[in-house]
């Protein structure tokens, strides 16, 4: 399958996704690792993606998503943000909220 | 090219793209020193920038404005960049 379809369907098929550096058990990047703890503690079952171990995937979801690093954190097909925005959000509740909405939808 | 060299070239796309009234660039490459990242000798940036621009714009617009003003810097010199970007009414003590 097309690398950018494979991107597509991953993206539509889970509620919420983060394409990230390792995994949420074992991450590799301190933003990767701070992004998927927030995830983590919103309480909310959510996919990931090692771009570490999926080169194809690293090399065009930036293109794909018109955002340029990782990690990226998708709810309900739309991109929230990076570790910055996610952060944020988590900081002032809106992650929870959202995560929460998309997980029980 | 020096590391300063960098920060200048981002800071005169900044410039120039967001016109902003208070812009600050920290080189946190050291902080990142010989993990996997780091071996690209690309750099690790914060960055705290204040424009007009980001009126009206949520977070992600805002950050996206910053990645299209540094363009294939993103590629060649960036490997990582945490982003503050407020308005100047965001600013004010509340």
């Amino acid at each position: 399958m097309d690398v950018m379809e494979r991107i597509k369907q991953t993206i539509e098929g889970n509620r919420i996704v983060i394409f990230m550096k390792g995994t949420p058990q074992f991450p590799q990047c301190g933003f990767s690792m701070r992004a998927s703890q927030a995830l983590a503690a919103c309480g909310v079952e959510f996919a990931h993606v090692d771009v570490l171990a999926d080169p194809d995937v690293r090399q065009n979801l930036p293109r794909f998503s018109n955002w340029p690093t990782f990690p990226q954190v998708f709810i309900n097909g739309e991109l929230v943000g990076g570790c910055d925005i996610v952060m944020e959000m988590y900081q002032s509740g809106e992650l929870q909220r959202l995560a929460q909405a998309a997980a029980n939808a | 090219m020096s590391a300063s060299d960098r920060i200048e070239r981002m800071r005169a796309r900044l410039h120039q793209a967001l016109r902003p009234t208070v812009m600050d660039v920290v080189d946190e490459s050291h902080l990142h020193a010989g993990h996997v990242g780091a071996q690209s000798g690309r750099g690790h940036y914060r960055l705290h920038i204040v424009s007009r621009q980001f009126e009206g714009l949520l977070p992600l617009a805002r950050h996206r404005a910053v990645y299209e003003a540094l363009g294939e810097m993103m590629q060649t010199d960036i490997h990582a960049l945490s982003i503050q970007a407020l308005t100047p009414e965001e600013t004010q003590p509340r």
